[in-house]
């Protein structure tokens, strides 16, 4: 289906934007602040950037919170009270400027929360948030999107794709009906589509390896030598599951103050030493070969197949954020290669 | 739910007899052998055990559990009156159905009898649709023994055959069982695995000995079933934490073949 | 470089040790830990001023240990980690031999262990100049300045523990932020529990932290919690008068923390 393509000059970028926020919405934006790129609740117009390569963290807290509160409580001597929250106070929610990568991480959140059981805060949140895309002009070494499916003008997971054009403006691609709606209620910023084509002004992401083949080889490679040989520099923090946007393992925790309590959803990763524990101790995953293979089969085995969606959308974040330097791309490209 | 009743099981090792509070909940509750539940405490957490009552048991449900953290430190201290929270059920079951007709050899292990009580009392209440029904339990010591006074009963049952021991060493004095590891204990019994269900819980240890011992008495990989014991946090198959290869324990499990297990990758 | 190539080359051809951990390239022009356990790979070992990481913290790692002995190359904080590790009994020296790394970059021959020790000792284990004055500017700050600035700076942890699994003398396997009874620290990344978990943190290295700086280095999203125990690193040498990981028998200034000290000073 051919999309709706527009025009929207930068002036209007900047009207549409406060349009959106004075109808109440929250918007969570990319800005600077102290030398790094983050998105944050609600900044100034003037503030936002659409210059950066991708920012540290993901932008998956907007629909699985670090902190879900799933239900409060109230405990006393008649024994304890429990209250639902509700979820329809969940704000509406714009995206604006999310990557085509981290607008796909959605994708694979959602196959995660909503395939059998369905995740009611998950869905809420989901169904509250517009997503306004932008596509990349420039890229790092660390950046495979098109490694997995992607590209760096993607439109799949984003309601509206913004693209920048050597005039300064922008082309908006026009891909859901969330994303018609804002086009409708703000017609008058958007003027005919413009000639020139997207595709000049994208980056360019060379494809490094084929996700199906090494999909294939994770079948067979369990038991292989890769893990351990590939791990043994990985310290088993979590700093790359909490940056990645398809990372969803969590933990369940109560929080009591006094006679109150919720009881929470939070962030937990499956690099974790203590993540498989049973109560007697035996540990199925003792040691980090384990879980780093875990890491990656989870992704790219098991994901794919149980999930019908790749569990990483090459946005780089893992690598960048790993202190000692445990590349995915460069393991995936090994992967495709291992026997 | 309302704790109804509680029995001291072992030392550390209780029993709750839980009740709907609400009558439609009870109403609308069912499940099946083998599926389990999240047990909760507020304020403290959640805990995943077994629902070791039978469905043909109405309505109430029992857990067993051995108290060892925060959560079933807290359950623990609860008396009979008190209200827990209740998840559930969630997993597959044993199918019973399927083994209608023929014999069925359970296998237990330790604080693992809780899970396959469920399906023992299901297929006892069942009885005419099984040939022999033959029980090996055992634990470390005779005091670790679970479900003492239902161990009792079985074994005045004429139509169950009850097996019980003690690892070497946990014997007492006036101990009539047997004496050895589980493993080792079914060897000596060689049960016959003609038309023969087996169905193992344990340690993951003990399903590791007791599976190459079954085989050798001719039990083939789809005739043995177990169920096994993740640890768990949300129970259908979002968290990550029961994740076995490409299956979840919570979701796909707890109840495998052992043909099923022996495909997964050894992370359980 | 060479030297440090060479002398790994002796060490596993004379099968003195079964792998060297070092550093070599890394992606995007970063450098990383290497394990070497083939002498034909001893080219890929590499040292500039790029190498910072402790490598000390493979000394404990399972899957390293498991190798066999272990040769390692250490600059000054990591050769200070292996005497605190000696003296914690996580490591046994005859199961390591050092390729040290003096300030000037250059391979230090240390024929056993003593000899590191008296190295060591004559050392300058000043902090690095910006580290320093990160440090001086945050003890000018008054008591409600350096609360907000550590409130602010701490509301972004997300608890990834990067930091805590970067740091070589942070190797509980069950850490006091994973007992549940009591629930000392909340496991959720909130504001409170944030705190608290990087006091606990600061507690639990003082007297003990070297002052590497690789807690810092990993967190992802660029808090200096290094200055956190460095300070405390300061303010041990100032209480008790001396640097931690001089001597291959230090004894702790805080004592080793167990489960049941009565540490509610820190709630
Ligand atoms: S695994 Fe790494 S590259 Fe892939 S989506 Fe997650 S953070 Fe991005
Ligand atoms: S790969 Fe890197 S970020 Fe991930 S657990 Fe290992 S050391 Fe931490
Ligand atoms: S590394 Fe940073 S984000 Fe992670 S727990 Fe430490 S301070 Fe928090
Ligand atoms: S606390 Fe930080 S600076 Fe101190 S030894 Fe650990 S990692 Fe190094
Ligand atoms: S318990 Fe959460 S995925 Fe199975």
């Amino acid at each position: 289906m051919e999309l709706e393509r527009k025009l929207i000059k930068k002036a209007s970028l900047e009207k549409l934007y406060q349009k959106l926020q004075a109808n109440g919405n929250k918007i969570f934006a990319p800005i600077i602040k102290d030398g790094k790129t983050e998105f944050h609740y609600n900044p100034s117009y003037a503030e936002v950037t659409y210059d950066h390569i991708q920012t540290i963290q993901s932008l998956k807290n907007t629909v699985f919170p670090k902190i879900e509160n799933l239900v409060r409580f109230t405990t006393d001597r008649n024994g304890t009270e429990v209250t639902e929250v509700d979820l329809a106070k969940v704000p509406s929610l714009v995206l604006w400027g999310a990557h085509p990568c981290d607008a796909a991480g959605f994708k694979a959140l959602k196959s995660i929360f909503m395939w059998d059981y369905k995740d009611e805060y998950f869905n809420s949140r989901m169904n509250k948030m517009v997503v306004i895309g932008l596509s990349c002009y420039k890229c790092d070494d660390n950046c495979f999107c098109t490694s997995v499916g992607l590209n760096p003008g993607a439109t799949n997971g984003s309601d509206i794709l913004l693209t920048k054009l050597s005039t300064g403006d922008y082309l908006a691609e026009i891909i859901t009906e969330k994303g018609k709606e804002i086009v409708n209620a703000a017609a008058e910023l958007f003027e005919a589509a413009p000639a020139e084509a997207k595709e000049g002004n994208l980056a360019q992401v060379k494809q490094q390896f084929s996700h199906e083949k090494v999909t294939k080889n994770l079948a067979g490679a369990f038991e292989h030598p890769f893990w351990v040989e590939n791990s043994l520099r990985c310290i088993g923090c979590g700093a790359c599951a909490f940056v990645c946007p398809a990372c969803a393992c969590f933990d369940i925790q109560d929080e009591t103050k006094g006679k109150t309590g919720k009881r929470l959803r939070c962030w937990d990763s499956c690099g974790f030493g203590l993540f498989t524990i049973h109560t007697s101790g035996h540990n199925p995953r003792e040691v980090q070969s384990q879980r780093w293979r875990q890491r990656i089969m989870h992704k790219f085995s098991y994901m794919p197949e149980r999930n019908e969606s790749l569990g990483c959308i090459g946005c780089g974040r893992c690598s960048r954020a790993c202190p000692v330097d445990m590349n995915i791309l460069e393991q995936l490209i090994a992967l495709e290669k291992i026997q | 739910m309302e704790v109804e009743k509680i029995t001291e099981e072992a030392p550390e090792v209780k029993t709750f007899r839980l009740k709907f509070k609400n009558h439609e909940d009870a109403e609308k509750f069912e499940f099946k052998a083998g599926q389990f539940g999240e047990y909760s405490v507020m304020g403290e957490g959640e805990s995943t055990f077994c629902i070791a009552s039978a469905p043909t048991r109405k309505g109430y449900i029992e857990c067993t559990f051995r108290k060892a953290g925060r959560v079933t430190g807290a359950l623990a201290n609860l008396e009979e009156g008190e209200t827990i929270g209740f998840r559930g059920p969630y997993g597959n079951i044993f199918p019973i159905d399927e083994w209608k007709g023929k014999n069925l050899l359970y296998i237990a292990g330790g604080i693992a009898l809780p899970p396959m009580r469920c399906v023992i009392w299901n297929t006892l209440d069942l009885r005419e649709n099984y040939k022999d029904i033959t029980i090996i339990y055992g634990a470390r010591t005779v005091n670790d023994l679970v479900y003492k006074q239902e161990l009792k009963e079985w074994d005045e049952r004429p139509d169950v055959k009850l097996v019980t021991t003690v690892d070497p060493g946990g014997e007492t004095p006036d101990w009539k069982g047997e004496v050895g590891f589980v493993p080792t204990v079914l060897e000596k019994i060689a049960p016959s695995s003609k038309d023969t269900i087996a169905i193992v819980c344990g340690p993951p240890i003990m399903i590791k000995y007791t599976f190459p011992v079954l085989e050798k008495l001719g039990f083939t990989e789809d005739t043995i079933f177990t169920t096994l014991e993740n640890r768990m946090k949300c129970g259908f198959g979002k968290c990550g934490r029961c994740n076995v290869g490409k299956y979840f324990v919570c979701k796909d499990g707890p109840v495998f073949t052992y043909k099923q297990l022996k495909e997964l990758p050894d992370e359980y | 470089m060479e030297s440090i190539r060479k002398r790994a080359k002796e060490l596993l051809d004379s099968k003195q040790v079964q792998v060297i951990i070092g550093y070599e390239n890394g992606t995007s022009n970063k450098v990383r830990a290497s394990f070497i356990k083939d002498s034909a790979q001893v080219d890929k070992l590499i040292y500039d001023e790029r190498c910072t990481q402790n490598l000390a913290l493979y000394l404990v790692k399972h899957e390293v240990k498991h190798l066999g002995k272990m040769g390692i190359v250490a600059t000054i904080p990591a050769m200070r980690t292996i005497n605190m590790l000696i003296s914690e009994e996580q490591v046994k020296p005859e199961n390591i031999v050092v390729l040290g790394i003096g300030e000037d970059g250059k391979l230090l021959d240390f024929p056993d262990l003593t000899v590191m020790e008296s190295f060591l000792q004559k050392a300058n284990i000043e902090l690095t100049a910006k580290d320093k004055e990160a440090i001086e500017k945050l003890k000018k700050m008054t008591t409600q300045e350096k609360f907000d600035y550590w409130s602010n700076a701490l509301e972004t942890c997300f608890k990834c523990y990067a930091c805590r699994s970067a740091c070589p003398l942070c190797y509980c396997t069950r850490c006091a932020v994973e007992c549940n009874q009591p629930q000392w620290i909340p496991v959720q990344a909130s504001k409170n529990g944030n705190y608290e978990w990087h006091m606990l943190r600061a507690m639990h290295l003082s007297g003990r932290c070297v002052s590497c700086g690789d807690c810092g280095r990993a967190c992802p999203l660029d808090i200096p919690v290094h200055l956190l125990t460095m300070h405390m690193a300061e303010e041990s040498k100032r209480l008790f008068g001396v640097d931690s990981g001089l001597s291959m028998k230090m004894e702790s200034v805080l004592s080793n923390y167990k489960l049941d000290d009565k540490d509610n000073f820190i709630l």
